[in-house]
């Protein structure tokens, strides 16, 4: 009986052993738009990747700085040559590359951040920013004086415009008076034209300045000029100690260590993967010492309200900038609304184009 | 004092001579960039072979980096051609940019008409549009006397800003989500690629318009008045050439080409039009026309050159994480030591004797 015991414990043992042997080693390759020390959204993919090159058994490598476009698909090319096996691209141009080259290497596994195209061995995937840009919007439609909100916007297409609809969403939940006036850099990073944008935003009596881009430019712009702020996709808080009320915040570490997990047990199926608040991978940064204790606790419930899935942000009555009701009371707005948002809610000043 | 002085030669270096200048400068401006390499903690010899690899060892690097020096060749002819007039085209980008939307307007009017018909119109379309971004800084320049360097450096923005417009609003694909791009061409609209290679017959394109322009300058007599007029313009208006004429024909014929190369991009690499397609090809093919001396076949040589070190620094970033910057610094570093270089093809070294 015990030897039986025995030798099924070296048999299971041997059989554990040679299946973490048998687990390849994983190449996992990110694909940057802009350089990692942007401090903003390429940073914080880079934190992402850095989560994943922890694991056991896997080696990451990443291009940065690669335009949108045919040269995309070039290093996607070269990657899956590489014998990569999981291949994340993190801008939405990145999308047609994408498609091409994952007919090309049907063994590969591709993942494209943004976007809305699938194919049989590509998946696509974003996070619920949103949730955290509405709470941000609480913040700034607390703490403004002058109910003038800068928002420094970067290319009018539905991802951004869906922040800005949120974050003026969560500004006139708290400040129905205030208005949230945007401008378009129509960049990702240019940390001089972003600054000055911010500074141009100041010039009309903005208070309070956001943004979209990977710079952190506005909120020197702020801190210069001695108002508030609030970052985008990390914690920018040491580049504006005075200004930086809070920011939404990526942790993409979390949604890439799952996803490299599935694929290496074989579980992996292409998806749209839209996660939120609940599942970690978007989140609100510390809130600078200017915040009242009472404004945190209001946000902080509000934050646990969106984690219980009791605050879904886009719910009617929602009305268009002519004041117009886009959507009636008590209807919530689907995925795919959100996804093609082109239009700015009330209390927005600016346009779409 | 310094134990040499610089001697202006009597005759300008021969073609051997030139060659063995360009290509010591090349090396020298390797080594420093080895040396960069190191001091960024990256074995410098691993890292240079993986560069070259990346760019030319293999058929596929080979494949991207000609891939790659299409449009950045036919934009470095285009700006040569007006450079050998000493007009300083900066404006290829916008003439690119021109081209693409004049290519794009076509395709996107006429997606049904049959291949041999719709790629020659969009050609067409294309030249003219490139070739107008090139007609209105020149025209400027004779009637305002304005300086056409600002003035084609400002157009580029223009154009840019025009290209953002289309594909924002009436050209923006209904489909897309309301992402910035138009419709995708239709079939007929897109050039194709050679045979099984990734290649497409934009190379073709390449290898006629070199040849077509390298004949134009040897052979004709306005090629002829170009060149001479370049070399000194007093002294073409004094001999009774038609100066102002030949400023107006170079801008247009400088925004054609950029046009083309346009029209290639928005067709073959990209298949339709989105912001994206502006990577700044205007700007190297400054670069590429400098380092070639004007020459069409070197502007060949020069594009595939530059095109393949963008391309083998991804596999630089990809295999030994060096920031991507590294790239621009190794393109600023040729074009330095060539530049530099160019020296000695008038000049010469001196020693001083003891005395």
């Amino acid at each position: 009986m015990r030897v039986t015991k025995v030798l099924l414990a070296l048999l299971l043992t041997l059989w554990v052993g040679s299946a973490v042997a048998a687990e390849k080693e994983m190449k996992v390759g990110f694909i940057y738009v802009s350089p990692v020390g942007d401090a903003g959204y390429s940073y914080s993919h880079d934190v992402g990747r850095q989560a994943v090159a922890k694991m056991p058994g896997v080696t990451t490598s990443y291009v940065e700085a690669v335009p949108e476009g045919p040269d995309s698909e070039r290093v996607m090319q070269n990657m899956a040559r590489k014998d990569f096996d999981i291949i994340f691209a993190t801008s939405f141009g990145y999308m047609d590359s994408m498609v091409k080259v994952a007919k090309q290497f049907p063994k590969t596994v591709f993942l494209h951040c943004s976007g809305f195209k699938m194919a049989e061995n590509m998946g696509n995937y974003f996070g619920r920013i949103y949730q955290a840009r509405y709470l941000s919007g609480i913040v700034a439609g607390a703490m403004t004086k002058s109910n003038t909100i800068g928002y420094v916007a970067a290319f009018p297409i539905p991802e951004v415009i869906r922040g800005i609809n949120a974050f003026t969403l969560g500004v006139r939940s708290v400040n129905p008076k205030a208005t949230v006036r945007v401008v378009w850099t129509k960049t990702w990073y240019d940390p001089a034209t972003e600054k000055e944008a911010g500074k141009s935003l100041l010039d009309v009596g903005a208070d309070v300045i956001a943004q979209h881009q990977d710079s952190p430019g506005p909120q020197e712009a702020a801190e210069e000029k001695g108002v508030y702020s609030v970052g985008y996709n990390t914690d920018m808080a040491k580049f504006a100690p005075k200004a930086h009320l809070t920011a939404p915040v990526w942790n993409w570490g979390v949604y890439y260590t799952k996803v490299v997990d599935a694929v290496r047990k074989g579980t992996w199926k292409p998806e749209a993967a839209w996660p939120g608040m609940v599942d970690g991978i978007v989140d609100l940064a510390p809130f600078g010492p200017m915040v009242p204790k009472e404004l945190q606790d209001k946000v902080n419930a509000e934050k646990a309200k969106i984690i219980a899935g009791q605050q879904k942000i886009f719910v009617g009555p929602i009305k268009d900038q002519s004041g117009a009701v886009k959507v009636a009371a008590g209807v919530l707005m689907t995925d795919p609304e959100l996804l093609g948002f082109t239009w700015f809610v009330e209390g927005v000043i600016g346009n779409t184009q | 004092m310094l134990p040499m002085r610089i001697v202006k030669r009597q005759e300008p270096l021969g073609f051997g001579g030139s060659f063995f200048v360009i290509f010591s400068a090349l090396v020298v401006s390797l080594l420093l960039s080895a040396f960069l390499l190191f001091l960024g903690g990256t074995p410098p010899v691993r890292g240079m072979s993986v560069l070259f690899q990346g760019a030319f060892g293999s058929r596929w690097a080979l494949e991207d980096s000609v891939l790659k020096a299409i449009p950045i060749f036919l934009c470095s002819l285009g700006v040569a051609v007006a450079f050998r007039l000493k007009i300083w085209n900066i404006g290829a980008e916008g003439q690119f940019a021109l081209g693409a939307i004049g290519a794009t307007w076509i395709a996107l009017s006429f997606p049904a008409w049959p291949k041999h018909f719709l790629l020659p119109a969009m050609i067409v379309m294309a030249m003219v549009g490139g070739g107008l971004w090139g007609l209105i800084p020149a025209l400027l320049r004779q009637r305002l006397k304005t300086n056409e360097i600002i003035v084609t450096l400002m157009m580029n923005y223009i154009a840019i800003l025009l290209l953002d417009y289309l594909v924002y609003g009436v050209w923006k694909d209904p489909r897309s989500f309301g992402f910035p791009m138009t419709p995708m061409f239709s079939e007929q609209a897109i050039v194709g690629k050679i045979g099984s290679t990734s290649i497409n017959w934009g190379l073709a394109h390449c290898l006629i318009l070199g040849l077509v322009v390298w004949v134009f300058f040897r052979f004709t007599r306005v090629g002829f008045e170009i060149k001479a007029s370049g070399d000194n313009v007093r002294a073409a208006r004094y001999a009774g050439l038609p100066y102002d004429r030949l400023v107006v024909l170079v801008m247009v014929l400088s925004g054609a080409l950029a046009g083309w190369a346009g029209f290639l991009e928005a067709s073959a690499t990209v298949n339709r039009l989105q912001p994206s397609i502006m990577v700044g090809y205007g700007y190297t093919a400054i670069v590429v026309a400098w380092l070639a001396r004007l020459h069409p076949a070197s502007i060949g040589v020069a594009a595939i050159l530059l095109a393949g070190l963008r391309v083998g620094v991804e596999s630089l970033q990809l295999d030994l994480q060096v920031p991507s910057a590294f790239g621009g610094i190794i393109e600023g570093l040729i074009l330095l030591t060539v530049l530099a270089g160019g020296l000695f093809t008038h000049y010469r070294f001196a020693w001083r004797r003891k005395i």
